[in-house]
């Protein structure tokens, strides 16, 4: 058949769509801090619709220098992710079920945008979570903000502060990784057919 | 020639003098064994590998100390205010020091039992006993704090306790001082034979919450009950105690209580005494007055109730109940070995140390190879009781521990000294020197079935001229043994604090992971708690003011409180809102005639504050708790009798508590 799947991408793409469902019950991004006072590390598990971990702690210390408590009430995103990765599972279900090359396509392009607008949103939240201080703060440094890596490390005063994805997030990469491979070996698959 | 004999004899004392000073012993050195260093050094990051469990002595507390480190890491307090932390001091925890007497300030801890299951360690409580108003205390090891003392009626000098049997079905308390009981108390010291008796609580422990309750009393003649152990393996169900002045003396007992040639073991079958209890035998008496103080841990408060009941079995009265087996001369340790068949005493004068066969035991009480009675309990021949003696160990034996190797270890106060002994064979095989005068030693896991050896600790008696002197008053003085080799070498001289009788240690493995960093403060049940800056406020109740007060970096909510007047009681209650590990705030204020209050997290603490003056009185954190610890500070005004300034309370800017998950 025309633009038809071979076997193997389409069990592929079945694959990551289910492998998907992983948002639900693992953490998706971890941000995780350390200092001279906190050898163990504090850590702050971002899941698809709640925070885990020493959230309050880590409020109760930014509140020397201005940041805001961190609520899961702040972030509208966990209201509606749930249904985004939803949506995601189902294109993926629908372009195994459809067999053909553009579906497969438009899954992964709805993949990679959807990481990419997670990425974005998280880089401005945390612009506006470094930037906008209180003035009343106890401490207040020159020049100084407090806005977290979007991935990497980075030394915010005291404190060494990473940002990663978790096992859910590392999962995500993988399907996005897979269904793009799979992609590729579907033009090197129907270049042979056409031979 | 007269003269001639003169000169000749003091030339020859001139020259013997000589002789003798030149062989003159050296004073005690510093014995440095190389290697010793690197086994007692707990690299800086790294933990110990022990934690041992001392008795304060005179001090009322319990401390703990790192092994092989000899580092102390804490101060329990039990039976004596702590004013560092509040205990005694604060309202939550003055009950715990309630007592028939009142409330007293201060006792003698002497002995630790920790708790076991199958007789080894389980980690789960501490328990200790109070020497002179009689008490036994129980610490739980999840927080190291004080949660249950039980005071004992009938007892005077609870010496010969806290010893635990290997389910911690009992804890013992035996009466170090016989004294009159009963209607008439008002008896002439001299009618001692006569008029007084000896008590021996065993005190159940609540397998679940390890509540403890006098299940039952043995009365005994009057004697003094020094040490015990409760046998294990095939001796559990019984309990050893080592007695003196059976003499029955009442005055210079340094003399009187030294005359016989042997005192007794006193051997009880406790399982035979849970009979008599079940069969009805036990007599109630019900004109007592004693205290149980326990700590309610959802609330943090201690409460105090009076109790006036026990059930008493006369070992005099009922048959099979227990046993004398004679023992050289005052013996103090009576130590059952990990195997549960030998039992060592150590009689402080002898000159061998004696050591029992509990089936030899068994065999003579079955065969009535007795030697007589005394008051009234059948004494067992001494020899048909005997495994063997240990010749010439050494002068003063006080305490044994065991490894796990059947190897005893042996304190010798006179001789200051531990001697090492094979057990089976009684053959002393090493003895090193102790600094100076040891009374009590300790081997990991030594009173439980399977030690776990390595090291040997020595508590000593006397101090001098181990460390850089602090004037007449000195800390104690420890020392670390191994005992991993044939020859037992000294690794560690480290000083102590308060007097420290006994102590136990236990691997970190079995606390450490247990170990309770914070209240929750969702589960905070005191009843004046403010669980969070929105709840604070300040309520007056007649002639009491009481402040619903928070502590989190960096402030204290209420800092500022007017409305205060002359004649009034202020309760501060201090709630700690931090949920984070090791963030306690401190609370207190000026002219204060108690002690501050040190708060843990998710805690709430109440320090009574009762103006003498007119002003505006300062309050501040006392735990340096963060950067703007120095900030944590506010005030409280104090106005006349008959002012009518209205009572207020604010906090300059109160930010929205952090919340989340």
């Amino acid at each position: 058949m025309k633009n038809s799947l071979h076997v193997i991408s389409r069990i592929t793409v079945a694959i990551c769509a289910i492998a998907l469902t992983s948002a639900y019950f693992t953490p998706l991004w971890q941000i995780l801090m350390w200092a001279p006072q906190y050898p163990e590390g504090l850590e702050m598990k971002i899941w698809i619709n709640n925070l885990t971990g020493n959230v309050k702690i880590i409020s109760a210390l930014n509140h020397y220098i201005g940041m805001h408590t961190i609520e899961v009430s702040m972030f509208p995103e966990f209201k509606y992710m749930i249904y985004c990765v939803g949506v995601l599972i189902l294109i993926g279900l629908l372009a195994a079920l459809i067999n053909k090359r553009w579906a497969l396509l438009a899954f992964v392009i709805v993949l990679c945008s959807a990481g990419l607008a997670l990425l974005i949103d998280f880089y401005m939240w945390g612009y506006e979570y470094g930037h906008n201080l209180n003035p009343d703060a106890p401490i207040k440094v020159p020049g100084m903000t407090y806005q977290p890596p979007v991935i990497g490390t980075k030394q915010l005063l005291n404190f060494t502060a990473f940002s990663g994805p978790d096992v859910g997030g590392w999962i995500f990469i993988v399907v996005v990784l897979t269904s793009f491979g799979a992609l590729v070996a579907e033009q090197f698959f129907m270049k042979r057919k056409t031979i | 020639m007269k003269l001639n004999k003169i000169i000749s004899t003091a030339t020859a004392l001139g020259v013997a003098a000589v002789l003798f000073s030149s062989c003159k012993p050296q004073g005690p050195q510093a014995v440095t064994t190389s290697g010793a260093a690197e086994k007692v050094y707990v690299a800086p990051g790294k933990y110990d590998e022990f934690y041992n469990i001392v008795s304060g002595g005179f001090n009322g507390q319990m401390s703990i100390y790192g092994l092989p480190s000899g580092r102390l890491f804490r101060i329990i307090p039990v039976f004596s205010v702590f004013p560092e932390n509040g205990y005694g001091f604060s309202e939550e925890s003055k009950a715990m020091l309630n007592t028939s007497h009142g409330f007293i300030p201060w006792d003698d801890l002497h002995h630790i039992a920790l708790s076991q299951t199958n007789g080894e360690h389980d980690g789960r409580w501490a328990f200790c006993n109070a020497n002179n108003t009689p008490r036994v205390g129980r610490i739980d090891m999840k927080t190291f704090r004080t949660v249950e003392i039980l005071e004992l009626p009938n007892s005077a000098g609870n010496h010969s306790s806290p010893f635990i049997t290997e389910n911690s079905e009992y804890v013992v308390a035996g009466t170090r001082f016989s004294v009159p009981l009963g209607e008439n108390k008002d008896v002439p010291i001299s009618s001692y034979k006569k008029n007084f008796t000896g008590t021996i609580s065993l005190i159940s422990v609540d397998p679940k919450d390890g509540n403890m309750k006098i299940a039952f009393q043995l009365l005994t003649p009057g004697i003094d009950f020094d040490l015990a152990r409760a046998g294990k393996g095939p001796s559990h169900g019984w309990f050893f105690f080592s007695c003196y002045n059976t003499e029955q003396a009442h005055t210079l007992l340094e003399v009187n209580a030294s005359q016989r040639d042997k005192d007794f073991i006193l051997a009880v079958n406790w399982k035979k005494a849970e009979e008599y209890i079940k069969q009805g035998k036990g007599k109630k008496v019900s004109n007592l007055k004693y205290a149980h103080n326990s700590l309610d841990e959802k609330t943090g408060v201690a409460t105090s109730e009076m109790l006036n009941e026990v059930l008493q079995l006369d070992i005099a009265e009922l048959k099979d109940l227990a046993y004398f087996i004679p023992c050289p001369k005052s013996p103090h340790g009576c130590d059952t070995d990990p195997s549960g068949e030998y039992i060592v005493a150590s009689g402080k004068l002898a000159a061998t140390l004696p050591v029992f066969s509990f089936a030899k035991i068994q065999k003579a009480i079955a065969d009535k190879t007795f030697d007589g009675d005394y008051s009234g309990i059948p004494i067992i021949k001494y020899e048909a009781a005997l495994h063997g003696e240990v010749q010439k160990p050494g002068l003063g034996p006080l305490h044994t521990e065991f490894d796990g190797n059947g190897n005893a270890y042996t304190s010798f106060f006179v001789s200051s000294e531990i001697v090492k002994w094979e057990v089976k064979s009684l053959k002393v095989l090493d003895r090193v020197p102790t600094y100076y005068s040891i009374g009590h030693l300790s081997v990991p896991g030594g009173p439980t079935k399977k030690p776990y050896g390595k090291y040997v600790i020595a508590y000593n008696k006397i101090t001098k001229d181990r460390y850089l002197p602090t004037g007449p008053e000195l800390a104690q003085s420890a020392q670390l043994y191994s005992i991993d080799g044939d020859k037992m070498q000294l690794l560690l001289d480290f000083p102590t604090v308060g007097e420290p009788h006994y102590g136990e240690a236990i691997p970190a493995s079995m606390i450490m992971p247990n170990t309770q960093k914070i209240y929750k403060i969702e589960e905070n049940q005191h009843a004046y708690a403010a669980k969070g800056e929105k709840y604070t406020k300040v309520e007056r109740k007649g002639n009491q003011v009481h402040v619903y007060m928070t502590a989190i970096r960096s402030h204290l909510t209420p800092d500022n409180i007017e409305g205060v007047k002359l004649g009034d009681e202020v309760y501060f209650h201090v709630t700690n809102l931090e949920q984070d590990w090791d963030v306690p705030h401190g609370f207190a204020i000026k002219a204060a005639n108690t002690a501050e209050l040190l708060i843990m997290p998710g805690e709430t603490q109440t320090l009574k504050w009762k103006p003498q003056e007119v002003g505006v009185f300062p309050f501040y954190c006392t735990d340096f708790c963060s950067a703007l610890h120095q900030e944590m500070q506010g005030y409280i005004r104090v106005s006349g009798a008959s002012s009518n300034v209205p009572l207020t309370f604010s906090t300059g800017k109160v930010e929205a508590e952090p919340s989340g998950k």
